[in-house]
């Protein structure tokens, strides 16, 4: 067992999300730094989608019942040894500290957590509720068995925090006026503190409509994690893993796929900024 | 007849492809059944195909896509859904002063059609039926109620729908149901899924 002493100021049970069922109104979810989750699993020798902690701002206080191996990574907190498999004793208490960059810090025990999977996944779902409820003081949270994997050696470090994320322009960019695409590209944004796992909200200029689009509604369409959404206020909402799968906002632009991570270790105050890519086709 | 079709990228893993409101669910089956989609997701007038870039580009999926709408697809519908309803919606009074009809006759009016289920979204099992008779395309609330409770059958925006969990929602509510709109210990965990015919009997 891990007993979750303390989560900090916010943590989760994920793992690679919730595919196949998005036609029905269901969001991915799943870790928001995919890599350095894939990365504390391969550590201690799980299979990669094996659910995990992803926990925000550090603080977060654990105790292993048995003996357990378990590994840190993603957004580096002081208190313990980073992106390293490690052998914790029984009893033993690890309290992490705040990171100094970086969000989202996760924990893999071999053996993976055992947590009862909502349509395939164990991701916690922020907005809809599905899966677990966020980690509370005392949950104790079961360990399966030991993976057929090998436990790897220490594996680099982590940051800096990049704060260039790439863009493909579209699909609803022809809203926009010029000015508000060249906006969208030379603006340093600044992360706001009210994001989430659902929208990383930003400050900075208002990106305006078209005269001809000022007052046109977009018919319902599908959306995926990244994609840069605005309102009619002008004011940018980069969705996140947990955001609904429609929205009625045009989206500018959306986020590579190989930068999702990168997003989700923004935290506020941070700047980012979106640099358009062309795709070949 | 061929449909409009337009498509757009949506990122580097992704396309969106644009669509007449009645060629949705053809375009989503001719892209689901591409080598190189993983998932589709259809709404009101666009699917969204989740695609491998390595294999799919806007050109391929474009070219496939004209095939597929040239061919005669015949829809094997199944039996409709059939969702019982209480009709006694808060907004019964203001959808019928807006219908210029009777509280009774809207009942009638929407309970009459078989309505097709045009996409899920919004949350889970949330499903937008299209086929309203057209006293009954009207607009949300002025003023969105903080809390509709599962269960509530509304409309708006040309669609119905049966909230499947309680949440805040601007719809004008119609009535109820106790059908279980979402499960996930079920197969299918939504009760409805696009391509569905749905109709709703008066308790």
């Amino acid at each position: 067992m891990i007993e979750v002493v303390e989560p900090g100021p916010f943590a989760t049970v994920q793992d690679l999300g919730r595919t196949g069922y998005a036609h029905l109104g269901v969001s991915r979810s799943g870790a928001a730094d995919r890599a350095a989750f894939r990365l504390a699993n391969r550590l201690v020798g799980n299979p990669d989608g094996t659910p995990a902690i992803e926990f925000s701002f550090g603080g977060l206080v654990v105790r292993a019942d048995a003996a357990a191996t378990v590994a840190f990574t993603g957004a580096r907190c002081d208190g313990v040894d980073w992106s390293a498999a490690q052998s914790l004793p029984p009893g033993r208490v690890v309290r992490l500290a705040a990171p100094g960059q970086g969000l989202r810090s996760y924990l893999a025990v071999r053996g993976g957590l055992i947590v009862t999977p909502v349509l395939g996944s164990c991701s916690t779902d922020t907005l809809s509720g599905l899966g677990p409820a966020p980690l509370r003081a005392g949950d104790r949270l079961q360990v399966g068995p030991q993976p057929i994997g090998d436990v790897s050696g220490a594996f680099g470090s982590f940051g800096p925090v990049s704060s260039t994320v790439r863009v493909v322009l579209g699909p609803r960019d022809d809203w926009f006026t010029p000015a508000a695409i060249e906006s969208l590209r030379r603006t340093t944004w600044r992360v706001r503190a009210d994001s989430n796992r659902v929208g990383l909200r930003v400050d900075g200029p208002a990106l305006p409509r078209r005269t001809e689009a000022e007052t046109r509604e977009l018919a319902s369409e599908a959306t995926l994690p990244g994609a840069i959404q605005v309102p009619p206020d002008g004011r940018p909402i980069v969705l996140g893993p947990d955001a609904p799968v429609t929205g009625g906002y045009p989206v500018i632009a959306v986020v590579l796929d190989a930068d999702l991570d990168a997003l989700g270790q923004l935290r506020p105050g941070d700047p980012v900024e979106f640099r358009p890519e062309r795709l070949r086709n | 007849m061929s449909p409009t079709l337009a498509v757009r990228s949506y990122g580097d893993r992704a396309v969106l492809v644009e669509t007449d409101e009645s060629f949705v669910l053809p375009v989503a089956r001719a892209l689901l059944a591409l080598d190189g989609v993983s998932e589709v997701v259809p709404a009101a007038r666009t699917v969204l195909a989740r695609i491998d870039p390595a294999r799919l580009t806007q050109v391929t999926i474009t070219r496939a896509l004209r095939r597929a709408s040239a061919d005669d697809a015949v829809d094997q519908w199944d039996d409709p859904v059939l969702i019982e309803v209480t009709y006694d919606g808060p907004d019964l009074g203001l959808v019928a002063a807006d219908a210029g009809c009777s509280p009774a006759e809207v009942i009638q009016r929407h309970s009459a059609p078989t309505y097709t289920v045009a996409f899920c979204g919004f949350s889970p099992g949330f499903a937008y039926l299209t086929g309203l008779h057209p006293s009954l395309v009207q607009p949300r609330l002025a003023t969105p109620r903080a809390r509709v409770p599962a269960g509530a059958v509304a409309i708006a925006a040309g669609y119905t729908a049966a909230y499947p969990q309680s949440s805040p929602g601007g719809w004008r509510l119609l009535g109820r149901t106790d059908a279980a709109l979402w499960d996930t210990a079920r197969v299918s965990p939504s009760l409805l899924r696009p391509g569905d015919r749905v109709r709703f009997v008066s308790a």
